[in-house]
This record gives C-alpha cells, structure tokens and sequence, in this order.
C-alpha cells in the first residue's frame, strides 16, 4: 500500500503526469455521464387483450398521443392534425420511433420505436379508420430487387433526393436545426412511405411526380449505396471534403511533421 | 588503386580540366544548411509537387479531357448505361478498369492536399519567424504567388473529373466571373465558350492544369530555391549564430541523405493516406449534371474559407444603370480575398516601412520576441479559421446538433470580433513570454525543489541556465520606436504631416517588448537566493 502510493508520488512530476490526469478525468467524467443519462430500456408492455383493431387503436391513441394530437385527431398547437394523414404515415412516424417524441426539439429522430410493430399496425388501423389517407405499404409490395434499375434510381436520387440528403445518402443540414437524416440502414417500407407522406421537412412525393417503379428504382440505388464497400478505403463519412482536409491536416502533415522532428532529433 | 578508381579518377579529370566542375561542386556540395524541423516544412511541398507531377503524369495517359456524352459501360454497376461525359467516363475506367488507377487517384489528390497544407504551414514559419525580412523579399512575393497559384490549380484538379461535386463547384466559379460588374457576363460566356456548362470548359482547364500551372510552378519554384541557395538560409538564434555565418552541416552528405529519405518518407506517407483512406469518391457523386446538387458539397480544404465567406455574406444586391451588382457575391468572393492576399503579399513592405527597419536580418526571430508581428498573424490566422469554420457549417449543424443560423451568426458576428480579440490576446501571451524569460534568465529555472537552511528559512532551489541557453534567451534586438520631432530643425511644424504620426504609432505598438536582461541587472542580482 505505502509502497503504491510512493510508486504514484515519483510519477507525479512527470512530465506526462498532468495530460495523463487530465485524460483520465475526461474518461472518467464521459463514462459517468454515459452511464447516468442513458435512457432506462422500456419495461415489457402489457398487450391488452384484442378486441378490434381499430379500438385497441383507438386505446393507444388516447393513452400516447391525444395529449398533443387531440382526441379527435385535430392536431393542437404543438402537433399537426392527422386527419387524413393515412396509416403509411402513422406506420413511418411510429414505426421509425420518430412518435411519440423524446423531447420537444426541432424535429423527431429517428429511435428505437416505442410501439410493438402490432400496436402500431393497430395506431395507423385507427387513424386510417377515421379518414382516408395513403395506406400501410406492405413489405411484399416492395419488389424493388426485381422491378428496380439502380442506374436509374442513382440519377433519381440525385435529382430529388440529393440535395438534402447527401450524395450518398448521409444526411444533411436543413434551417433552424432541422435536418434531413441518413437514409442508409432504413427498413424499405418506411422509406417507401417517406416519399409517399412527405414526413417533417420532406415535400410528398406523389406518384404523379416519381412513378411507383421509379420509387422502387430509388430504393434499389440506396440499397445498393449502403452495401456498397468502401473501394477507396476508409470512408471517411462519405461527406466530401470537409473530412479530407481534417484527415491531410491531423494524420498526414500531422504524421509528417512529428517525423521531421524526429529526424531533427535523431541527427544531433 | 583498383581499376575501377582509375577509371573513374581518369573519367572525373577530363570532365574537370574542360569544365572546372570540381570547384563548384566543391563550393555547392559542402554548402551549409541549418538544422531544425520547421526548415523540412518547405520540403513537404516540394516532395509533394514531385509525386504530383508523377501521379498526375500516369493519369494522364487514360484521362479524356472531352465533354463529349458517352454511355458509360465500365465496371461499376451503379452508373450503368448511364450518359455521361467522357471525362467523368474516363475518370471512373481510371478509378475501375486501370491497375492501381483508384489508387493513383488518390495519391493525387491526397498529395494535392499534403502539398497546399504543406505549403500553408511552411508560409506560417516563415511568416511567425521573421524570415520574409530584407533580403528575402522577393523570395516571399514568390511563395505568396506559389500560394496563390496552388489554390486555382488544386481547384482546376477538382473540377476535372466532372463529377457532380466538381461542376457544384465550377458552377460557383462561372457565379464568381459572373459577379463581376459589367463585364462579369461577357467573361463567363468567354471561359464557358458559350452558356454555363458547354462543351469548352473541361478540355480548356485541363491544358491550364496540366501545361500551363505547373510550368509556372516549375519555374516559380526553380527561383525560389536558388534564391534561398543564393541568399543562403536563415537560422534560429543561438550561440556561435550571428547574422554573418550559418552553422548547420554541409549538403553532402548530410542533408543529401537526409532530404533524400525524407523525400520517400513524404512519398510514404502519401501513398498510406492513398491506399488506406478514400478521397473524392467520384462514383458516388454520379456525373455532372446542371439540374442536381448534393446537400454538404463543400470544395476542398484551401476553398473552404472562401466558401465559408460566400455563405455568411448578407444577401445585398443593387441595380445601377440596368447592371446587377451582387454584393453579396463580389465582396466575400473578390473582394476580401484581393484585399487579405494583397495584404500578405505586401507584408513586408509594411513591417519595414512601420519599424523603418532597413537592415538584413539572416537570423530568426522566436515568435513571442516581435509580439505584434506574431500577433498580426494569430489575428489573420483566426479569421481564416472563422470563414473556414462557415464552410463546413452544414456538417457541423448535423455532426454536432447545431443550427446552421447558429453557426452563421457565430461567423458572421466572429469574423468581426474574434481577430482583433485573437491580436490582443495573443500580443499579452508573447508579452507574457518575454516576462518568463527575463525571469528565467535573472533568477534560473524553478527546480520545485524546497530547501529549509540552517535558520529556518524554506527556500526554493533555482537552478541557473547554462551561458548558451541565457544567450539565446537575451540576443534578440531591442528596437526602439521611430520619433517624429514637434517641429524640425528650421521650426517648421508637425514636419512629416499625419503620414509620419501615423508611422510612429504603429512602429511603438511594433516595438512593444520586454526588455530583455542586461548584464548589470544580472550582476546587481548577483549571489542572492529569489
């Protein structure tokens, strides 16, 4: 024991002793913060047990919404209407975790869903009950594998998806902190029903405007853009440039100069 | 004597009896350079202009600098039957189809960036240094121009592959020319040959990119090391290191060797950032085309702070005599950047003119002993960083849960207030500096080392420095500020007018130092303990 601490006391004029603390700090202070701001995982729902569809819905709805939403669907000052928002709407914004909301931020993130995937088929049976809106797709519908063009989807995605959410798909900055999210590792249904609602900031895309084969071409590209390998090596985000000039600056003349400086010393 | 020896002996005397080479060779090879890090910033550049030219060279031989539209039919699936230009075409067969093409490629562009990151830290040494003062002037004009020139030729590189960041970025460019008043449209439609995009452009910079820019480097930088060769290096300050010698070690063999590794070493590294990291992913931008952008196109690192400034700049528009005149683009543009990049080319000039220093300086000055200089660069320095800062500011609204208004404004506002702060602050920090080595030099470094004396009395041990080390420490001038008389000898008033008031507060702010130790004052202290 007294032997440990004066094995510490000889170190603790080393050179190195006070970076060396402060990095233990920082560790330290990071897992602790980690630690105590990490959200209880959800306790098991209980599932009431079925009657309709519609009516659990309806259950759910007043329990997890109505406080924003209104009781009849009629939105509030803080949440829109979603009368005639449809069932794909429900099922992208609930499926995705975006609703209910963590917090009242800018926009809703993307989180691990709150709502089994039966309460939220039963939340959009609901809201779709009440008026007519764009449907739930169905996964089998999507057969972008066999009715998709990547090709074509790429040119489609860079002509209107591209400009907000980045070439390849990575997301960029909207106004006011909004922002379009990633749309790599998203379950081809919800993107389906983003193009198809117009979630957030997005505008609708009708199928008027991309044809539903179109759709499926697009979905093919960002499949394909998310398994592609990095061909180049480390991605670095695949966000251009920004991170290029932050890797030259630290690991390349970063790299170069402590070597010039070693070769200085080595010299003497 | 072998054979070979005589051989070689006899070969070597008939070169020198025509030529006289021996004695220059003699006189060349054992030139003395000093020795210190920061002189191998300088090196970085040049080994990186010279794996340019290599990697450049072998892309060269597939690149098709054409606008003409092919259907792609390469290797990479996603852009099949795709219509595109030939030179996005030819870019992606380099990148797919060639043997070590994608890695050339990026060894490229990689040692793009090395060479104008490297570049921008060697003006920073020199700069911080002193080491612009007379007789280099000239040498500093030219490495503002290398400088320069590096900016549009790294651009041009960025545009050639037309890929859709690269014709993002052209297209601001023809918004750049277009700004411009009165002429602005008629010089677009000249380097466009024709409406944004054309055919003309990439066949046209491409002749720039690969002829013209880097002849001009050649020559550029053949001038700017003869006349470092010919004026010889500066050296830090140190003892036995006076304004009239330079003490290092001889060319041969030494830094023959040393230049010589470090040459591979640069190429190393180069070729590790090539092989293991990706840089400009063309195929996934997709071909150019005017009707698409992609949210976060941002142009490479030496752009982005005149990326930044465009981004911030208030959107201010007039109409005069039927000419637009887009404030809100020839400012941040044009403007700003002529003023700052006139503003350093002129430098020193402006030191000289400010300290009426005319004298040649071949020693260095440590940063903190010309706190105004070495504060004039942080000030330049963080506004650069600021406007830099801006043009990254949609990836660090999304990476950082910020708000692009937020950081807008942050710039906006900081571009303003952040340099001058930066100038005071750093102007106290070099004060502060000279103060810590006045101290140390009159009353020897703290050891942290308490004694109790016989008496009683705790002191803390200090331990002298050595007579090299006060050397350095107290060598550097102490100038004094220029003085302009009330009224001159024939009792003429205020004689040099405001210009010459005006000089003399800038040279006093200039000389602002600590006065460093005399020997007296280290005398009077003498054997006390403090």
């Amino acid at each position: 024991m007294n032997s440990g601490i004066k094995k510490i006391s000889r170190y603790r004029r080393h050179r190195f002793a006070g970076p060396a603390l402060l990095i233990v700090a920082l560790i330290t202070l990071g897992t602790t913060f980690q630690v105590a701001s990490a959200v209880p995982s959800s306790s098991e729902k209980e599932i009431a047990p079925k009657s309709t569809l519609i009516e659990e819905g309806k259950r759910i709805y007043n329990f997890g919404c109505s406080t924003c939403h209104g009781l009849n669907l009629e939105g509030s000052g803080i949440a829109p209407s979603l009368i005639g928002v449809g069932g794909a709407s429900v099922d992208f914004q609930v499926g995705t975790g975006r609703m209910p909301m963590a917090d009242m931020s800018q926009q809703a993130m993307r989180k691990e869903p709150v709502y089994t995937e039966e309460e939220t088929a039963a939340l959009a049976a609901y809201v779709a009950s009440l008026a007519p809106g764009p449907a739930v797709i169905n996964e089998a519908q999507i057969t972008y594998e066999r009715d998709g063009n990547t090709a074509e989807g790429g040119e489609l995605f860079r002509t209107n998806c591209a400009m907000c959410h980045n070439f390849a798909g990575q997301g960029g900055a909207l106004t006011q902190g909004k922002y379009a999210p990633t749309v790599m590792g998203v379950d081809v249904k919800h993107i389906y029903e983003a193009m198809i609602t117009g979630p957030q900031s997005m505008p609708v895309f009708s199928d008027k405007t991309i044809t539903p084969e179109e759709k499926l071409s697009i979905i093919k590209w960002i499949k394909a853009a998310e398994n592609e390998p990095n061909l180049g090596g480390a991605s670095l985000g695949r966000v251009g440039p920004v991170t290029e000039g932050l890797l030259v600056w630290t690991l390349g003349l970063g790299l170069l100069i402590g070597i010039a400086v070693w070769l200085t010393v080595k010299a003497k | 004597m072998k054979k070979a020896e005589r051989i070689g002996g006899n070969v070597a005397s008939y070169v020198d009896d025509r030529t006289g080479a021996a004695k220059w060779l003699r006189k060349n090879l054992t030139k003395v350079f000093p020795d210190h890090w920061s002189f191998m910033l300088g090196e970085i550049v040049l080994y990186s202009f010279v794996i340019l030219l290599l990697s450049g060279t072998f892309l060269t031989f597939w690149f098709d600098p054409s606008q003409r539209e092919v259907v792609y039919e390469g290797s990479y699936e996603p852009l099949q039957d795709i219509k595109m230009s030939a030179a996005y075409a030819s870019a992606l067969h380099i990148s797919f189809d060639v043997r070590g093409g994608l890695l050339m490629r990026q060894i490229h562009h990689w040692s793009a960036l090395l060479f104008m990151a490297g570049m921008i830290a060697h003006l920073m040494r020199v700069f911080f240094t002193g080491a612009f003062r007379k007789p280099r002037e000239a040498n500093w004009l030219i490495g503002v121009g290398l400088v320069t020139l590096g900016i549009v030729e790294g651009f041009l590189g960025y545009s050639l592959p037309d890929d859709l960041l690269s014709g993002t970025g052209v297209r601001i460019a023809e918004a750049i020319i277009q700004a411009l008043p009165v002429v602005g449209s008629y010089l677009a439609f000249f380097a466009f040959g024709g409406a944004f995009p054309g055919e003309a452009f990439i066949p046209r910079i491409y002749t720039v990119h690969v002829l013209l820019l880097p002849a001009a480097f050649l020559a550029l930088i053949t001038i700017h090391l003869m006349l470092v060769w010919y004026q010889k290096h500066t050296q830090y300050p140190g003892p036995g290191r006076t304004e009239k010698n330079v003490v290092g070690y001889p060319l041969m063999p030494i830094y023959m060797a040393k230049a010589g590794g470090f040459f591979f070493i640069v190429f190393g590294v180069t070729a590790l950032l090539g092989a293991l990291a990706s840089i400009n992913p063309i195929w996934l931008y997709g071909p150019y085309n005017p009707g698409q952008v992609s949210a976060g196109s941002q142009p490479d690192f030496y752009m982005g702070w005149l990326d930044g400034l465009v981004r911030m700049f208030p959107p201010l528009e007039s109409y005069v005599l039927g000419y637009t005149i887009s404030w809100n683009i020839l400012i941040p543009g044009l403007i700003i950047p002529g003023i700052l990049f006139t503003l350093m080319a002129l430098y020193p000039f402006i030191e000289s003119w400010m300290t009426g220093d005319k004298s040649e300086h071949h020693l260095l000055d440590r940063p903190r002993n010309n706190p105004n200089r070495t504060a004039i660069g942080a000030m330049s320095l963080s506004f650069v960083l600021v406007t830099l800062i801006n043009g990254g500011n949609d990836l660090l609204a999304t990476h950082f849960d910020l708000t692009i208004n937020q950081i807008m404004w942050f710039s906006r506002i900081g571009v303003i207030v952040i340099p001058p702060l930066v100038f005071v602050i750093t102007k106290r920090i070099c004060l502060s500096l000279q103060r810590a080595d006045r101290e140390k030099v009159l009353h020897g470094r703290e050891t942290g080392r308490l004694v109790m004396l016989p008496h009683g009395e705790f002191v803390e041990i200090h331990e002298e420095l050595t007579a090299a080390e006060k050397f350095t420490l107290t060598q550097h001038l102490q100038p004094k500020a220029l003085v302009v008389p009330d009224t001159d000898a024939n009792g003429v008033k205020n004689p040099q007018g405001i210009k010459g008031k005006i000089r003399a507060r800038f040279s006093q702010a200039h000389v602002e130092q600590i006065p460093a130790p005399t020997e007296s004052e280290a005398k009077a202290l003498g054997s006390g303990h403090h």
